[in-house]
């Protein structure tokens, strides 16, 4: 019946998304790389990013709040006009932004943190629960997804900001409701498949009840499946958060998010194009990264890679 | 003889309630199983021999299967009117079941040594190092070599015929008292089915469980079983000791079945076949179920179902034409 080698659905799901497998195959016909080498440039890009998060205060030069008006829209410090002082430039307030660069990883990587733990969880659970029981609560778990997946995120972001006001709360709900639904319809085919499977059966045999079943059989099983959605999903969250920001939904200025600083850039883009680009930049790299780590991630996560 | 019955099934209906109508996969099925012995319960595909077992773990697979009507006595018990949470203390422990297919039946992500200590854990607290020590014993009690090294590898790690050995020690760890087999060496090569064959009696001798072993291959029947159950259409149509079975065949088709089987001795001919298909499980004849494939067919066998007749001290057939005793 079902092959021992038969490729996992999600491997071919993640390698279709990984734009990076185009010019680097991680695994040759033929099979002389088992796993993708580690992946050391976006390691160290995240690794950039986290420390500047969570060291913010020691390693930024200026305060990114307060603003100097006679430095303003100075260009990064390599071209004609730019100021030693501020090495990647400074906006319409004259504020520094490596500084707000700096601040605004903080944001960015608590909202992905919160809203993944929050809505990726929802979405595990909804999808175990809906389908290992089936049935009825598959029906009603399954609607509500539908239902989810029918409102438009961004629409309920600006809704939900004008009701409870901005800030990082209203922010991490709106991005977790926009995630569950994805996450819980994914995970519920991966357990459909595996409920089918003869060990769920002999389980029962052994006479493990359904928790126990859903929390130590099916579970582990589509661990892997769900750290590939999460990490796929940071980038949806981080672009979530600067759009969401960028609409004026998100955090409330003056503090520094990177959606945020694009926005305010906009207006600008033709003159002082720094202002908008770099963290535009810094969002690409940071999406690309935690991208390629989740593959990575993937592969060294599937037990029947793992060699002796 | 009077040896004690440790599994007695009467009458046992499992149908599935579907919205094109009524698949009558289990209709009638009653048969005992005594302690120590080995039951082969024989038959076609689509027979209903797996969803019996199934029905008997009260396992059955989601969507519309549901047993209306029987009774499944463990150990003189009605297991049929046992709660879910009472189920669950059965299974695995008065109860257990191997199955077809070794490669589906280990949870991939989990060393087979963390599977066999969730079944030795869930019989027994005991400290971590003692659960160690008996999942070791268990695997060395299934015959793998080196199972100091083998109870941490992952199911990717093992053969076939290795993963089947695991799958049944796990199966025996809670020391049932009847052991269902499920066509457990079909999907294995046939040198390593006459060992897994061999191991499972070696088992049974020393646990003194019962086998329920259901397979469609009568020369494993031959070799491991003591009494046969020969299924057709949802019911047993003959049942007797093995040597009966092969010797003096009452049912029709229990004969064809037989005759099918390719001789090791005489001339290599065509091999008998039988005829036709099977009834529709939603549309059974009144008559005989067998009817419209029998050689011996008679207007009586079209119009009513033959009884079950005894042939033979403890060798029984549904047919009109049986040699009554």
């Amino acid at each position: 019946m079902a092959l021992a080698e038969r490729p996992h659905s999600t491997d071919a799901v993640a390698r279709r998304l990984s734009l990076w497998r185009l010019v680097w195959p991680a695994r040759v016909p033929g099979g002389f790389r088992r796993t993708a080498r580690v992946p050391w440039i976006p390691i160290a890009i995240i690794s950039v990013i986290v420390v500047m998060a969570l060291f913010a205060p020691l390693l930024a030069p200026y305060s990114p709040i307060d603003q100097t008006l006679r430095d303003k829209l100075l260009p990064p410090a390599w071209m004609a006009g730019g100021s030693d002082k501020y090495f990647l430039g400074t906006d319409a307030f004259g504020r520094d932004i490596l500084s707000r660069l700096i601040y605004g990883a903080r944001v960015s990587l608590i909202v992905a943190l919160l809203a993944l733990t929050a809505g990726g969880g929802i979405g595990l659970v909804v999808g175990i629960v809906s389908g290992y029981v089936g049935g009825a609560v598959d029906s009603v778990l399954m609607r509500l997804v539908d239902a989810a997946f029918t409102f438009p995120a961004i629409l309920f972001a600006l809704l939900l900001a004008v009701t409870m006001g901005q800030g990082l709360g209203t922010l991490v709900i709106a991005i977790s409701l926009l995630l569950w639904a994805s996450f819980a319809r994914v995970i519920r085919g991966e357990v459909l498949s595996l409920r089918q499977r003869d060990f769920v059966a002999l389980a029962r045999v052994r006479g493990c009840s359904a928790p126990r079943i859903m929390l130590t059989h099916i579970l582990p099983n589509v661990l892997n499946t769900f750290m590939v959605l999460v990490t796929l999903n940071i980038g949806v969250v981080i672009i979530a958060e600067a759009t969401l920001s960028f609409l004026g939904a998100g955090i409330p200025p003056p503090t520094p998010t990177w959606g945020l600083m694009i926005s305010e850039g906009r207006g600008r883009i033709a003159d002082a194009w720094w202002v908008a680009l770099i963290p535009g930049i810094a969002i690409t790299l940071m999406v690309l990264s935690v991208n390629l780590f989740g593959d990575w991630l993937r592969d060294r996560l599937d037990p029947r890679l793992r060699q002796l | 003889m009077t040896v004690e019955t440790v599994l007695e099934v009467r009458d046992l209906h499992t149908h599935f309630f579907l919205r094109r109508g009524v698949v009558k996969a289990v209709d009638g099925v009653s048969f005992s199983l005594r302690r120590g012995e080995v039951l082969g319960l024989v038959g076609e595909s689509g027979c209903g021999k797996s969803l019996t077992a199934l029905s008997l773990m009260r396992l059955l697979p989601k969507g519309g299967a549901r047993t209306i009507k029987g009774e499944v006595r463990l150990g003189g018990e009605n297991i049929l009117e046992c709660t879910p949470a009472e189920m669950r203390e059965i299974r695995g422990r008065r109860i257990s079941m191997v199955l077809q297919d070794p490669q589906t039946s280990l949870n991939p992500v989990f060393t087979v040594g963390d599977q066999l200590r969730e079944a030795i854990q869930r019989r027994k607290r005991a400290p971590r190092a003692a659960v160690m020590e008996e999942a070791v014993a268990a695997l060395r009690r299934v015959e793998i070599a080196a199972p100091e090294q083998r109870i941490g590898q992952y199911p990717h790690q093992m053969s076939g015929g290795m993963k089947q050995r695991v799958v049944g020690a796990i199966a025996i760890s809670g020391e049932p008292g009847v052991l269902i087999a499920d066509e457990p060496t079909t999907a294995l090569d046939v040198t390593i089915q006459l060992q897994y064959l061999k191991l499972l009696k070696r088992l049974q001798a020393e646990t003194g469980m019962a086998i329920l072993f259901i397979t469609h291959d009568f020369g494993v029947v031959g070799r491991m079983c003591d009494r046969v159950a020969v299924m057709y259409a949802g019911r047993i149509v003959e049942c007797g000791p093995v040597r009966q079975i092969f010797e003096a065949p009452q049912h029709p088709y229990t004969r064809a079945l037989i005759a099918s089987v390719p001789k090791m001795t005489g001339p290599v001919g065509r091999l008998a076949t039988i005829e036709g298909q099977p009834p529709s499980l939603m549309d059974l004849p009144a008559g005989c179920r067998f009817a419209s494939r029998c050689a011996l067919v008679e207007q009586r066998c079209l119009d009513v179902y033959p009884g079950t007749v005894r042939v033979g001290e403890e060798h029984t057939a549904d047919c009109w034409k049986a040699a009554s005793s």
